[in-house]
């Protein structure tokens, strides 16, 4: 091997591994922040205060994370794996005993700057430990049943501790992000099947208990979810986030009502605009164009993680890298299908472009990770 | 660390990019019918939508109540609620907002004042919601605005209601006056009602108005409107009326309150009439006064200033929270306390040398020689000093303090006024609490003749007379009733005191104003149905040195106003079947036969007879004096007729 063979193909080190980071994935994440920051300047009243400020200063330090994270190489990240997972689980129990309660749910623990909520962490630390499982497992085992009852364990444990606290939303997205990357290890897809249809008779079973003492949800789930299937019942109560949402986002038309024009968003007929609706905000003001725009640059981030991952030869860095592609697609697809009337409003946030502090930490570490696989990978 | 081994054997490890694809396809499709339900609402819908959004901005907007009226006894008003017009603007809708405001200043008089306020404001709150650029605002100002609005683009005219009494200065320490929510107030709330919130909901700041609060406020409609685009209200789809703030009628006479208030002009003073038969406030002055409308507009610092530099202190309400030492007018109580006591009976006497020792201080009478031997009537009639500290050295200052309360003296009375004080009738063990010092002898000899620790204020005084003259508990009642429902009576039960007893005090207060050597002769009544009964009261601000008593007391009007003495007067009239009750305390008006008593005199007669009395009434050598000072009252009508709203020329 040559010198310049050796430099070219070896991984890089020290701060050469800078030039070799997924360059057009970062721009692509600043990107949709600037976005996120525009808009929270917009529902602000063309103010920087009180959401777009704190945000950019956020997202600066969520950048410098997602460096510090880019670094570090990712065998480390797959041998903590087992660690963070572990760490996770402490932070729910924590919360569960000690957590602050917020709009009906236990979530939070507050750390003074930020409110972390251990939940967001769990999403990524899932993800690693599942990748790391299967890397480390032999191949000819994947579809051995007790070789698959231990991960689908390791996911309905948090699973079940998150819906205690009761966030439903994310309880799902843990299902989903666990259950789609023990698709990729490549388990038989008969167990998918079989899971199917258990779920199926699961939300059978929860829609029996309403009203019996076991009831597995709270009240405002169960309105949500009838208001989600039929909205009209009640156009000024549950049902007017709904309804005004699809209000807001249908009038935005063909290139929108223009930047800080939004009247409905203005008017303050949408609730939570700087969260869980930020999207209706950004598509009533900059109409299809904007939110197609929004859609495309998620897609290519998605589209960055899935060459990362298939470039690589390593199997971790593959599936963790998948997964997290896959958390991010989860985030934003239950969110704009809860803004346009398509899934029941759980409170899910638009990822990067919501408002709050530790789901978008959480998320640039998350591409820190996928970026140290990235720098990192065997060549 | 372990480095990453390359294993690309197994079927699972082959299985990787056909899963990713698979997944990632499945991603793909999701992401398409997104993209395919935003279309579908953005691009197809869209006319449907917008069309919703037009038209289905439902608003619920809060309707402020009508705030209750305040009328006095015979049905005049007092406070009410007239039309205000403002011109409000809205950000989102002006564009230029120092265009549209520099192009309105040429239309109406707007000061840079406003005009910051206004700006500041904008910068506060949401584009779309409407801001106060100028309030109370004449109608043909409004009229220039309204005709000019196309020119003037979210500016908007309105009409408001706003608090406004007709009788300025007159009840301006009764009824207090309105002001805007400020943010101080919502902070002392515990849970405001959200018609509170509304910018520039008028609440009551002092005196009645905000005592009654409750009552006169109301309580909040509510509507339901459609507003467009801009914000604007398009059409009203239903309203929930809101219940208005109850009525008031006070006890108080409005023309006897203004005769009262004309009267005391030009002197620090305070008149306080009540009705002894149903404890009703006539009258209750406090002079000088302001004009409580200033302050519901927002007075200007200026006037302000002016208001609070003033020696006389017209915002200070003398009659109730003012507070007196009663001087010679708590003669009555000691003699009281002594005759319930037994210690002395009416024709037991004291002889008056000029002076008494008590202890080793010499106390002295206000007659240098002395009154030589007096009784209870000769003591009364002529204040003998002397006669009450031998009296009351041997009674006690207990038994005399517990008298003090049972008429009405150190005992808070209930009237919605603001700061009403409690006064004070000290025993031994008040000043043991608050001083942690022994009662002295020398106190109670202060206490006896109303000096010293002894504090009432003029609403007090006027109690005290009124039980008195009833030998009931009469108590006051500002409100007579609240929306047309009749308050309690203030007639009180009998107290138990020595009907006799009574009867002689009465007697010897007859004395005071109409035996010839009676301190308050020259201010008696003549005519014969309307005797009055009365007692002079001059109190010391300072102390007298032996030196000064020596060379011969200064006479108060060689005195620095501050310094000179308090003159009071209390009396109850007519002598036979006590009408009205009333006390009046000129502060630092000098002697209490001179200052107050003819004050007193005055108002008592324009309560008795309703109205101005006959010449008649008066002693024949104060007639053409009186004559003239008649003409001159009715000749300096109050200003009733002021301009609503304030001129902006």
């Amino acid at each position: 091997m040559s010198y310049l063979e050796s430099t070219v193909k070896s991984t890089p080190s020290g701060f050469r591994k800078i030039l070799y980071l997924n360059w057009p994935l970062t721009l692509l994440l600043i990107s949709v922040a600037s976005a996120g920051f525009l808009m929270l300047f917009s529902v602000a009243g063309g103010s920087w205060t009180p959401w777009a400020e704190p945000q950019m200063e956020r997202f600066g330090l969520g950048l410098t994370v997602m460096f510090i994270v880019a670094m570090v190489p990712i065998w480390f990240w797959r041998n903590m794996s087992v660690l963070a997972y572990l760490g996770s689980i402490a932070l729910l129990v924590f919360v569960e005993l000690f957590g602050t309660v917020g709009m009906g749910a236990q979530r939070w623990i507050d750390l003074g700057f930020m409110r972390l909520q251990p939940s967001e962490l769990m999403k990524v630390t899932l993800v690693m430990l599942l990748a790391a499982y299967y890397d480390w497992l032999p191949s000819q085992k994947t579809s051995r049943p007790i070789w698959v009852i231990i991960p689908v364990l390791l996911i309905l444990i948090p699973t079940f501790m998150v819906l205690r606290q009761p966030d439903l939303g994310t309880s799902i997205l843990l299902l989903a992000a666990g259950g789609g990357l023990m698709f990729l290890a490549g388990v038989h897809w008969a167990y998918f099947a079989a899971v199917i249809a258990a779920g199926v008779g699961l939300i059978a079973t929860v829609f029996n208990s309403r009203g019996t003492e076991w009831q597995l949800l709270k009240d405002y789930q169960f309105r949500r979810i009838d208001t989600f299937l039929d909205p009209s019942t009640d156009p000024l109560g549950a049902g007017y986030h709904i309804t005004q949402s699809k209000i807001a986002l249908g009038s935005g038309g063909w290139n929108g009502r223009g930047f800080m024009q939004g009247t409905q968003s203005r008017l303050n007929f949408l609730p939570e605009k700087h969260t869980d609706f930020i999207f209706t905000t950004l598509a009533e003001e900059f109409g299809f164009v904007g939110g197609i725009t929004l859609l495309v640059l998620y897609a290519l981030i998605l589209i960055f993680c899935m060459v990362t991952a298939l470039s690589t030869k390593d199997r971790f860095s593959s599936l963790v890298t998948l997964g997290i592609a896959l958390n991010f697609f989860l985030f934003f697809a239950v969110n704009m299908s809860m803004v346009m009337g398509l899934a029941p409003v759980v409170g899910v946030p638009l990822p990067m472009v919501s408002y709050g502090g530790s789901a978008m930490l959480v998320l640039m570490a998350a591409f820190g990770i996928v970026q140290s696989a990235h720098i990192h990978r065997p060549r | 660390m372990k480095r990453p081994t390359q294993k690309s054997e197994g079927r699972a490890y082959k299985r990787l990019p056909r899963r990713a694809l698979v997944l990632g396809g499945l991603q793909a499709v999701f992401i398409g019918g997104l993209a395919a339900r935003m279309r579908y609402m953005q691009v197809d819908q869209a006319d449907e939508y917008r069309l919703l959004a037009e038209e289905n901005r439902i608003n619920i907007r809060l309707i402020p109540p009508t705030r209750g009226r305040i009328y006095d006894r015979n049905g005049q008003i007092i406070g009410q609620n007239s039309p205000s017009y403002r011109i409000v603007i809205v950000r989102e809708d002006a564009g230029d907002i120092d265009k549209v405001i520099a192009k309105l200043s040429e239309l109406i008089p707007l000061t840079q004042e406003e005009i910051d306020r206004a700006k500041t404001e904008m910068r506060r709150s949401a584009p779309f919601l409407p801001v106060t650029l100028a309030d109370q605002v004449t109608w043909e100002d409004i009229s220039k605005v309204a005709v000019n609005a196309p020119a003037l683009p979210g500016v908007i005219p309105e009409v408001g209601s706003t608090r406004q009494y007709p009788r300025y200065e007159d009840f301006a320490h009764v009824v207090g006056y309105v002001g805007p929510v400020s943010d101080y107030d919502l902070s002392q709330i515990e849970d405001p009602e959200p018609v509170l919130r509304i910018p520039r909901f008028q609440i009551g700041k002092v005196g009645l108005e905000a005592k009654q609060e409750g009552s006169l406020r109301g309580k909040a409609g509510a509507k339901r409107v459609e507003v467009n685009a801009t914000g604007r209200v398009m059409r009203e789809l239903d309203r929930q009326e809101g219940i208005a703030g109850a009525d008031l009628q006070l006890s108080v006479d409005a023309d006897l309150q203004q005769y009262a208030q004309a009267r005391l002009a030009g002197e620090s003073a305070a008149a306080v009439v009540i009705d002894c038969e149903t404890g009703d406030i006539r009258a209750i002055s406090s002079a000088p006064s302001f004009d409580p409308n200033l302050f519901v507009r927002g007075i200007s610092v200026a006037d302000y200033r002016v208001l609070t530099n003033d020696k006389y202190r017209p915002l200070a309400n003398k009659t109730v929270q003012g507070t007196y030492p009663p001087g010679s007018t708590f003669k009555m109580i000691t003699a009281l306390a002594a005759l319930e006591a037994g210690v002395i009976a009416p024709s037991s006497t004291v002889y008056c040398p000029g002076h008494l020792k008590v202890g080793s201080r010499r106390f002295h009478c206000w007659k240098r020689g002395g009154h030589g031997t007096v009784d209870l009537e000769t003591s009364l009639k002529r204040s003998c000093d002397v006669y009450y500290y031998d009296v009351a050295l041997r009674v006690g200052i207990d038994k005399i303090s517990d008298m003090a309360r049972t008429f009405g003296l150190g005992v808070k009375h209930d009237i919605p006024m603001s700061a009403v004080a409690a006064g004070l009738a000290p025993n031994q063990e008040w000043k043991q609490r608050v001083h942690g010092q022994d009662w002295l002898v020398g106190d109670t000899a202060n206490a006896s003749i109303g000096q010293g620790f002894m504090l009432a204020s003029p609403l007090q005084l006027a109690v005290m007379t009124a039980r008195i003259a009833t030998g009931r508990a009469v108590s006051p009642r500002l409100v007579r009733s609240v929306n047309g429902v009749e308050e309690p009576s203030g007639a009180g039960e009998p107290l138990a005191v020595n009907r006799n007893n009574l009867e002689q005090v009465r007697h010897a207060m007859w004395t005071v104003s109409n035996d010839r050597r009676g301190t308050a002769y020259r201010s008696r009544i003549i005519a014969d149905d309307f005797r009055m009964a009365g007692k002079t009261g001059t109190s010391q601000v300072r102390n007298i040195t032996k030196a000064e008593r020596a060379a011969g007391v200064i006479r108060n009007e060689d005195l620095p106003w501050e310094r000179r003495d308090h003159a009071l007067f209390v009396s109850f009239a007519p002598y036979d079947k006590p009408k009205y009750a009333i006390a009046v305390v000129v502060e630092h008006g000098g002697g209490g036969s001179k200052a107050a008593a003819p004050v007193a005199r005055d108002i008592m007669l324009q309560a008795l007879y309703n109205g101005t009395p006959p010449l008649e009434a008066y002693p024949a050598a104060d007639r053409e004096r009186i004559k003239e000072q008649q003409i001159q009252l009715e000749g300096d009508p109050r200003p009733k007729a002021r301009p609503d709203a304030k001129d902006r020329a």
